[in-house]
């Protein structure tokens, strides 16, 4: 086994981390949901996954392909409808964490996943809102997992889909969203957490081999840096053969 | 309301009871989120050639792809247009990028909003109210409302009750009086039937007597206008504890339907030969 890990397994392995004390976890497919399941196989047994699909404390044995899957249900303590999960789980605050991803990010960790270009005349047509802005809204508190590049990390997102700390400082609280907002955005290259003040997001801690100026470049907006960035703890081997044997089954 | 029971001794077959009930220009509710996707009666409703539906559905999905591609819909409302842990649903794409086979109308909500509305239409209120949809772009492009609580003075909003034309689900069971029974994810579909003028329950087979199942949810046939056995008719979605989810069709599917062509000969080959036409 190669002791190295990929920029991938950093990211999922550091979302992970943030899981240690964490209560429940809301999650969807894709490198946020392997994170917390990856969480709770080696740091947090306890930890309740969540799943859009209606599964509250769903105990998967493998990564599922989608939020849909037999298992999810079958493990579940319990399953419920899309309407009691909204407004009586997410929407009532009852979740901790969410790990979410989006197609564009902005400065005050606002999120899009709806369309890249015009709406009307899209480039892209991505599939749009679905649990996110209530998600986002309702739980105490929202971790972003997206790759660090420019076309990610962008000035002006397209569309505005789920609502981060709006332009700043009293929106959230504006639109009756009850949640703290983001706490972390977890790159490939590092940390971005939102400044008390202001909520606009700072580089905050950088990967193994990657430097500040490196994940400066990699944003599309002119980003603030931590007066001393900490360096991420590199994934120690039980954590890489972990998450590797969990892919592979 | 009008509801008739549906005794399922002379239970139509699939094709006459979506004949019966989908006609074009309806607003049709094909619902189960994740789990008991009803393609069965998608692909009855594609044979038989509808046009201008408005599509209301949560996830598109695979069955919504299909219906698009085969220039079924006029409008699409719905929450999450992907292909549930794969990608793109590229029929959908298609149609609202490039027009093609002919363009698309857009309404999109959150989930919490169309979970909402159903419920609302369920219960033949006007709107649902909740908290969401402030401070993103998604007002802009559909109908909510900013609201304040008459009593607390909080800052809310309201959503339209949906109230489809038609409503289609799929279920693992029905008796011989028509009561019907799911278990595993129960997605929006109960209330889906209960928003609807009309509605139909696929079922994967019919019993002589409903077993209570943890979590079951039943829809007494009496809620119900028509039921139609369709064994295997969630494919390739599925019907905890009869069928299971074809992780690797749903994988398949971002090929076949990427290329137009390919797409179509697909559909041929599967949907348009596999039934009889109406």
């Amino acid at each position: 086994m190669s002791a190295e890990a990929t920029g991938a397994e950093l990211q999922t392995i550091v979302a992970a981390r943030l899981l240690r004390d964490a209560g429940s976890v809301f999650i969807g497919v894709g490198r946020p949901g392997t994170a917390a399941i990856l969480a709770r196989e080696i740091y947090n047994p306890d930890l309740v996954l969540v799943y859009e699909s209606g599964t509250i404390g769903a105990k998967p044995s493998r990564v599922p392909l989608s939020i849909g899957d037999g298992e999810l249900a079958e493990t579940a303590d319990t399953v419920v409808s899309v309407a009691e999960m909204f407004n009586y789980w997410i929407g009532a605050g009852r979740v901790q964490v969410a790990f979410l991803g989006a197609a564009q990010i902005d400065r005050h960790a606002n999120l899009n996943s709806t369309v890249i270009g015009d709406y009307a005349h899209p480039k892209t047509r991505l599939p749009g809102a679905g649990g996110a802005p209530e998600i986002a809204a309702g739980c105490e508190e929202v971790v972003v997992i997206a790759p660090h590049d420019p076309r990610t990390l962008v000035e002006r997102l397209d569309f505005r889909t789920t609502v981060g700390f709006g332009d700043g400082p009293g929106d959230r609280e504006r639109f009756g969203y009850r949640g703290r907002g983001p706490s972390a955005v977890v790159t490939d290259l590092g940390l971005l957490e939102p400044d008390p003040e202001s909520k606009e997001l700072v580089l905050t801690r950088v990967h193994p081999g990657v430097s500040v100026e490196q994940a400066r470049r990699a944003t599309g907006w002119d980003l603030r840096v931590a007066a001393e960035p900490e360096a991420t703890e590199p994934p120690d081997a039980e954590e890489l053969s972990a998450l590797r044997e969990l892919q592979a089954r | 309301m009008s509801r008739r029971r549906t005794p399922i001794g002379g239970a139509l077959d699939l094709e006459e009871a979506v004949a019966e009930l989908v006609r074009d220009g309806d607003a049709v509710a094909i619902e189960g989120f994740t789990h008991l996707i009803p393609f069965a009666a998608a692909h009855a409703i594609i044979r038989q050639g509808r046009r201008d539906l408005t599509l209301i559905r949560m996830t598109p999905d695979l069955v919504y792809d299909q219906m698009i591609g085969m220039g079924c819909a006029g409008k699409l409302v719905f929450s999450y247009g992907g292909n549930p842990g794969v990608g793109s649903l590229h029929r959908f794409r298609d149609a609202v990028e490039n027009g093609w086979p002919a363009p698309l109308e857009l309404e999109e909500h959150s989930h919490a909003g169309m979970a909402n509305r159903y419920a609302a239409g369920a219960a033949r209120l006007p709107c649902a109210v909740m908290r969401g949809y402030l401070g993103t772009d998604l007002p802009r492009h559909t109908r909510v409302e900013p609201i304040v609580c008459p009593f607390s003075g909080e800052q809310l909003v309201a959503v339209l009750a949906l109230n489809p034309d038609v409503a289609i689900v799929h279920a693992q069971e029905a008796d011989r009086q028509g009561n019907v029974q799911l278990w595993g994810i129960p997605g929006v579909q109960k209330e889906a039937v209960l928003a609807a003028g009309r509605s139909l329950v696929t079922v994967e087979r019919i019993v002589e007597r409903l077993e209570p199942r943890p979590g079951g949810v039943i829809i007494p046939g009496w809620a119900i206008d028509r039921v139609a056995e369709a064994p295997g008719g969630s494919h390739p979605s599925y019907s905890l504890g009869v069928t299971e989810r074809d992780n690797d069709f749903y994988v398949a599917w971002d090929g076949i339907s990427r290329d137009r062509e390919e797409f179509l000969s697909w559909m041929e080959a599967n949907v348009l030969s596999g039934g009889t036409t109406t």
